[in-house]
């Protein structure tokens, strides 16, 4: 009888368990040390500049000046502003393809939209919004009296918002797809009608689901780079108002990383990235909780 | 009573009518940008485009040859990288269910799967293109793999999770060992899965420009060493459509076309191969 | 006397903390067909996997005592060989959906990278399925994948799976529970023919099928070896009350 030698099969599954633990392992360093290098390169940053860093106004690498908070403003302001752009429209496809049609041509038809809006690439949407959207945000510019710039954080905001639609979008589907059939029966069989069901029912169900999709969504639009980079106007100036040019955390770091010549400039530049990375970290395992406790 | 119930009854409907059109405006940008890189694109390319490198400013013609290759090599890199390891880690999240390393290995891939792209190509430039001195392809594709690790990842768990446990036991009871039953077994029956994700992870990075920037850096000469900086499709794009010449964004519109279409293609090709290798229980 | 192919004593199984098999010993001479038996949850599937050390795969299940097959302790040999050598039928067909009915039935030689020429694998398909009488109804499609069978076509082939590695010993853990009467019949006709070249232990709740295939039934309760006898004797004359009121449907 053939067989191979058990103890070379031994060996080999020895082999086979340790690779596992090992690259499971690797997956934990691998996080870890992502994040010990941001905090270990933004460490002059945060020695010489301590908490001021956060609330500087200025950010000026020729006189040695660095302050964050245009690129916070910035960074919350657009992302604030995608996702309220935003919401109405993926609440929309989620409900279409949740409640009213989850099959059919017409749901298979928006559902790969949304998985083609997810797949564009991002360089891509910043240069159709530079080429499209820009113009058509100039002339709206100067039509309400605003200086028209064209580029900023208006027009940026737009272009995040399509970015972003199909992870709330999706997330949403699926949570409200697991809506159980007897509680909306219950409320049919009361005699509400579709609106009636959605709001009374529906919505109040799956709001922490929801919520968690909006959410998941915001940490895409906080660390999206290049789309913005693109057409925010890369200016280190306090935006005044949503149509000013400005900069956000991801941005700068596009912008100005290669160039850091000092060693200080290129450590605050480290901590803008810790920062964000620190938060997308909350907020994705905050989502994913929120999702995991609807699922279970 | 009467007209309170037809009043609700149109309110339904008019929401209903107004919830079709919100969602369905998203088509609108998506056509918009399909629109502008078909036109601008098909007017670019041309066979040259494909065989040559760009030109300086100021003339004409001059193609994107370096980031085709440039990106094709990051790609493949990365996808060596990141496959074998997101494809172990994933068996090993699926057969260890609830253990420490199990519990804090997932955190750390939900942790990924959100780290911006920037940041990633941060670390990989202290990582990588400080200690050896140059931008490089191949910190480039280590910048990518980190990106496609999580997709890996999760979709081998995801996948081997459904797998009934049955199907394990059969191969060990022939005396297989558990390696080669992981392998030969259980593997295959799921590679519709792992394939799918692994695909999209190819599509997601391939698009991917942040993280290439402090790695691969860009190249406008054609090079295929990997310990050189190494253009790439999104790199030049996002370099060229920046810029203020008319001929480096006809350029820029090009590429843009030549990425979609993979894209797309990736993305579609994926769908064709889940549903042929489908494996039913 | 011959010496037994398969020999228990002392042997407990536990689950964590739940002893779940309880000191039992028992002998099962070679070309045999042992029936367990016993009211649900006593520990006869977990015996059954502590025989071809299916058991200790599960997390936190321990095994004491001894188990030998031809007098060797099975929990010193390699789980892999033991398993070799003792094959294993589930309550639930489960072929390899992935492979066609012929990769299926050498898939212990397959898998395992044991190089075979094509006559010799041509051989192995078509005796194996001959022993396990599936070969007439499958013999012109051998390649279609073995999922597409029906549940008691399934199951047969996976017996012929387990045999083609020519095992001793054949374990059945309720083969038939999953089947419809007619598969169940072809089954139990099986087991008849391969009497003559293995040994086989089954797991049933069918007493008339222990009874119609079976030279010895066991009968467990509560995780204790309560009997052990030649079927008609435990059938017709049992000492043990348990044995007793389980046969006469007293308790179940
Ligand atoms: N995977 C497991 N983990 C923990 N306990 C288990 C496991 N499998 C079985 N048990 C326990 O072990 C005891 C014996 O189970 P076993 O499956 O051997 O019973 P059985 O006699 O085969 O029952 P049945 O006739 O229902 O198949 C039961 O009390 C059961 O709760
Ligand atoms: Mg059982």
């Amino acid at each position: 009888m053939r067989q191979k030698d058990p103890g070379l099969q031994v060996k080999y599954e020895m082999l086979f368990s340790r690779t596992l633990v090992i690259t499971a392992l690797l997956i934990l360093i691998l996080v870890i040390g992502l994040f010990l290098t941001l905090l270990l390169e933004s460490l002059p940053s945060i020695q010489h500049l301590g908490f001021g860093f956060l609330f500087g106004k200025t950010w000026d690498p020729v006189s040695n000046v660095y302050g964050a908070y245009p690129f916070l403003v910035g960074t919350l302001l657009t992302s604030f502003l995608a996702l309220i752009i935003s919401i109405p429209f993926s609440m929309a496809i989620a409900i279409f393809l949740g409640e009213y049609q989850p099959t059919g041509a017409l749901s298979a038809f928006l559902k790969n939209i949304i998985e083609l809006i997810a797949a564009v690439p991002s360089v891509i949407y910043g240069f159709w919004g530079l080429i499209v959207l820009v113009p058509l945000v100039r002339s709206l510019e100067s039509k309400i009296g605003v200086v028209p710039y064209g580029i900023g954080i208006f027009t940026a905001s737009i272009i995040l918002a399509i970015m972003i639609i199909p992870y709330a979008a999706s997330l949403g589907r699926e949570m409200i797809s697991m809506v159980p059939a007897q509680l909306k029966e219950g409320a049919y069989s009361l005699g509400a009608t579709r609106y009636e069901v959605i709001k009374a029912v529906i919505i109040p169900y799956t709001k922490s689901g929801l919520f968690a999709g909006i959410l998941l969504s915001l940490g895409r639009a906080l660390g999206e780079t290049m789309a913005v980079t693109m057409v925010i106007g890369n200016s280190s100036i306090i935006p005044t108002n949503i149509f000013a040019p400005g900069n956000t955390m991801a941005s700068v770091i596009a912008n100005e990383f290669t160039e850091a010549d000092r060693s200080l400039y290129l450590s605050a530049l480290i901590e803008l990235g810790m920062l964000l990375f620190l938060v997308t970290v909350v907020i994705n395992v905050i989502g994913k909780r929120i999702i995991k406790g609807f699922n279970t | 009573m009467k007209s309170n119930i037809n009043y609700r009854i149109n309110k339904s409907l008019f929401i209903k009518g107004f919830i079709i059109f919100l969602a369905f405006l998203i088509t609108l940008p998506l056509v918009s940008i399909i629109y502008y890189v078909a036109k601008e694109g098909f007017a670019t390319i041309n066979w040259n485009f494909f065989i040559s490198v760009p030109k300086p400013v100021g003339e004409v013609g001059g193609g994107i040859a370096n980031a085709l290759v440039g990106s094709l090599i990051l790609v493949v890199v990365a996808s060596i990288i990141a496959i074998p390891v997101g494809i172990m880690c994933g068996i090993y999240l699926s057969e260890n269910g609830e253990n420490k390393l199990s519990y804090y290995t997932r955190l750390a891939v939900d942790i990924l799967q959100g780290v911006p792209s920037i940041v990633v190509g941060i670390v990989i430039y202290f990582w990588v293109v400080k200690p050896t001195g140059s931008f490089s392809g191949l910190s480039g594709s280590i910048a990518l793999s980190i990106m496609m690790l999580p997709i890996v990842i999760r979709s081998t768990e995801e996948t081997l999770k459904l797998i009934p446990s049955t199907l394990k036991e059969a191969g060990l009871a022939l005396g297989l060992p558990y390696y080669k039953v992981m392998i030969k077994v259980i593997l295959p029956v799921g590679m519709s899965g792992i394939l799918s994700g692994v695909m999209l992870s190819i599509a997601r990075v391939a698009g991917e420009t942040a993280p290439l920037l402090f790695t691969a850096f860009g190249n406008p000469y054609l090079n295929t060493n990997i310990a050189k900086p190494m253009q790439s499709l999104p790199l030049l794009i996002f370099n060229y459509a920046t810029s203020p010449y008319d001929e480096w964004h006809n350029l820029a519109w090009g590429a843009s076309l030549i990425l979609l279409i993979c894209i797309l293609l990736l993305n579609l090709f994926t769908k064709l191969l889940t549903r042929r290798w489908k494996v039913q229980f | 006397m011959e010496s037994p192919i398969l020999n228990s004593q002392n042997f407990n199984a536990y689950f964590g903390n739940n002893h779940v098999v309880k000191n039992v010993s028992m002998e099962i001479p070679r070309n045999n067909v042992v029936a367990v038996m016993g009211p649900s949850g006593c520990g006869k599937t977990t015996f059954l996997r502590c025989i071809n050390r299916m058991h200790e795969l599960i997390a936190g299940a321990t095994t004491s005592g001894i188990i030998e097959l031809n007098e060797e302790n099975v929990y010193d040999m390699h789980a892999i060989y033991v398993r070799q050598k003792i094959g294993m039928v589930f309550q639930r067909p489960n072929p390899f959906p992935n492979l066609s009915i012929y990769d299926n039935t050498i898939a212990g030689y397959k898998l395992n990278g044991i190089k075979l020429s094509k006559s010799e694998k041509d051989g192995i398909v078509e005796s194996s399925l001959k022993k396990a009488a599936l070969w007439k109804e499958v013999k012109d499609s051998l390649h279609k994948k073995g999922t597409f069978l029906s549940g008691g076509q399934q199951q047969r082939l996976c017996i012929a799976r387990a045999i083609a590695m020519q095992p001793e010993i054949l374990l059945l853990d309720e083969p038939t529970s999953a089947l419809d009467p007619i598969s169940t019949a072809s089954i139990e006709e099986l087991l008849h023919e391969l009497k003559k070249n293995f040994t086989l232990v089954i797991v049933t709740h069918n007493m008339q099928q222990a009874a119609r295939v079976s030279d010895k039934t066991a009968f467990f309760y509560m995780g204790e070896l309560v009997e052990y006898d030649d079927t008609k004797q435990m059938f017709t004359n049992p000492t043990d009350t348990r044995t007793q009121n389980y046969i006469t449907g007293r308790f179940s």
